[in-house]
């Protein structure tokens, strides 16, 4: 059951898409998210949905993996498709009325926009964790901030917060495994019954879990403070990132797509 | 006495179907009578502690059936919590699933899980806590004040609480100083034999597995490699250094004597033992008798 979470997982390869620089490939993804929302029509969804399938084929990242990212948000989705489906009023006549509730054409297709929508967000940055080891995606978030480091932003503080956040899920859930088992072993029901025996039942579980959570960050405070860490000032890398031709060369490939699908957007407006 | 274990052709493997799948027990088949006292051993990985969450329903056989006391385990998948009161498993570092705000309702917790009275209870958390040698003082304190060695016997009294009819212990010893080793385990051993529970103890120490197991166990490579007494066991001592393993440093001893020649058992793996078998040999030679082994036809001929 735990085993399936798979936001922030790293998918090993060395794929173009996993070589390029982090820093662009992030930067290309927050763009991707705006470029969802801006092409709004259906031409513009279909184009950005073909795009990052290319790229899923490009980084050869199984379509089961999609599969898995997309399972944990598909309630999510289902709430903004209904509420979509009810709130938004067109002109005309309703499809359907029933009470106070009414369904238009518009709903509908604001509807399954919408859903569509959602889940190539999911899709896209689940392709930037699959792609990128969390290390190194800290390690572009951290160069991006700089500049804010001027205005007093802990920047290196933020990012190594990040890093230790990521590295320690897979712990974290190992060890729920494991606190789990050994309730279980004392009669512990934790997945039957009531919704409200249930929620007591994980008592025993969570309190064992945020003990060893505590414990873990006392561990490695000590551990981090033996290696004389003492922040990010004067602080150099082993690994610095450099952007080369190639990255440069992936670069404008996706801005020209990018163009093209917003570019569809304004000569089609109405497709 | 009957089997109270019998496991059949059990195999079994993580993530079935995904490229990731590895198999962890390769049919494995054994049983344990009534009221023994089995050592379990293996390198790292050969599969014992997934053998032991098959022991109590924690892991679903892929293929393959388990018996306890009669029943298949598997039989009706709704009464599985039946199995968890009969057979009582201590994991790894068991002071970590401690969460009560006093000893005595975390080693009551079992006991509740199972439906029981008040005073039922109260007199079963009181005979666990005497068992592992805990003060009575300490059942009203936090688990969390005491020490290492005192957190690890209150989540063994936990599961004893339950007075399973077998006791798993996964390395019970684990991490702690070498007398709170000899102490939680003789606290096992002496549990053993005053309620007759069939006892499985996981272990990397072949002494202690020597000093308290009756029957040995060996897993290796997700499969059953040994399953014999303690003396059959450690007798084989080659093969159990060719899967990895080791002998009790007294039973190396007494194979280097005998590859020197003198004329020892090979199947001596206590010191109390070990001490007779050399008192033993010194009464025999003081009486004259030769303590050099007749050679081999080889090694007669040999230019040494």
């Amino acid at each position: 059951m735990l085993r399936d979470i798979t936001i922030g997982q790293h998918f090993p390869g060395n794929s173009l898409v996993h070589r390029f620089d982090p820093r662009l490939k992030l930067v290309l993804t927050i763009a991707y998210i705006v470029l969802l929302f801006a092409a709004s029509n259906p031409l513009g969804l279909t184009l950005s949905i073909l795009f990052l399938a290319v790229m899923y084929k490009v980084a050869k990242i199984p379509v089961k993996m999609i599969g898995k990212s997309l399972k944990p948000i598909l309630p999510i989705v289902l709430f903004t498709a209904v509420l979509n489906l009810f709130f938004v009023s067109g002109e005309g006549d309703p499809l359907v009325h029933f009470w106070f509730l009414s369904i238009y054409a518009e709903g509908v297709r604001y509807a399954v926009l919408m859903a569509v929508r959602v889940m190539a967000l999911i899709a896209g940055t689940s392709l930037l964790t699959y792609t990128t080891s969390p290390i190194v995606l800290t390690d572009a978030i951290e160069q991006l901030l700089k500049p804010l480091g001027k205005l007093h932003f802990p920047v290196h503080e933020l990012a190594m917060m990040m890093s230790i956040a990521l590295r320690f899920i897979p712990t974290l859930i190992e060890e729920t495994d494991k606190i789990m088992n050994a309730q279980k072993a004392r009669g512990a029901q934790l997945d039957t019954g009531k919704m409200t025996d249930r929620v007591k039942a994980l008592v025993p579980v969570l309190i064992p879990l945020f003990i060893s959570a505590f414990r873990r960050a006392d561990e490695l405070a000590m551990a981090m403070e033996c290696r004389c860490y003492r922040g990010g000032t004067g602080r150099t890398r082993l690994k610095v990132l450099r952007c080369e031709k190639q990255d440069y060369i992936d670069l404008a490939v996706c801005i020209a797509c990018f163009a093209v699908i917003l570019a569809s957007r304004l000569v089609f407006p109405n497709y | 006495m009957a089997d109270i274990i019998k496991v059949e052709h059990l195999s079994y493997v993580y993530n079935p179907g995904l490229p990731t799948a590895v198999t962890a027990l390769d049919d494995v088949s054994f049983t344990v009578e009534e009221g023994d006292f089995v050592g379990i051993i293996g390198a790292t990985g050969s599969g014992k502690s997934t053998l032991i969450t098959h022991m109590n329903g924690l892991n679903k056989p892929t293929s393959g059936k388990i018996y306890i006391d009669g029943r298949d385990l598997w039989a009706d998948p709704e009464k599985i919590r039946d199995f968890r009161f009969l057979t009582g498993l201590v994991f790894q570092y068991p002071e970590y699933q401690l969460f009560e705000e006093t000893c005595y309702k975390d080693i009551a917790f079992g006991p509740k899980n199972m439906g029981l009275d008040e005073a039922e209870v109260d007199r079963r958390v009181h005979e666990a806590a005497d068992f592992v040698g805990l003060d009575p003082a300490l059942l009203e304190r936090s688990p969390f004040e005491l020490s290492g060695g005192q957190k690890r016997r209150v989540a063994v009294a936990g599961v004893m609480a339950m007075k399973p009819r077998i006791l798993v212990l996964d390395e019970p010893a684990a991490g702690l100083d070498p007398e709170g080793r000899d102490d939680i385990l003789s606290e096992v051993k002496e549990y053993h034999k005053k309620t007759c529970t069939t006892v499985l103890l996981v272990s990397h120490s072949m002494e202690d597995i020597a000093k308290y197991a009756n029957r040995v166990l060996v897993m290796s490579n997700r499969k059953i490699a040994m399953y014999d007494t303690v003396e059959k066991v450690f007798a084989r001592a080659p093969e159990l250094l060719e899967l990895g393993l080791s002998v009790p440093q007294v039973t190396k001893i007494f194979l280097k004597l005998r590859e020197m020649g003198v004329d020892v058992p090979a199947d001596v793996y206590t010191i109390p033992y070990a001490v007779k078998t050399l008192l033993e040999a010194k009464r025999r030679r003081d009486a004259g008798e030769s303590l050099v082994l007749p050679r081999s036809a080889a090694q007669k001929g040999g230019a040494v």
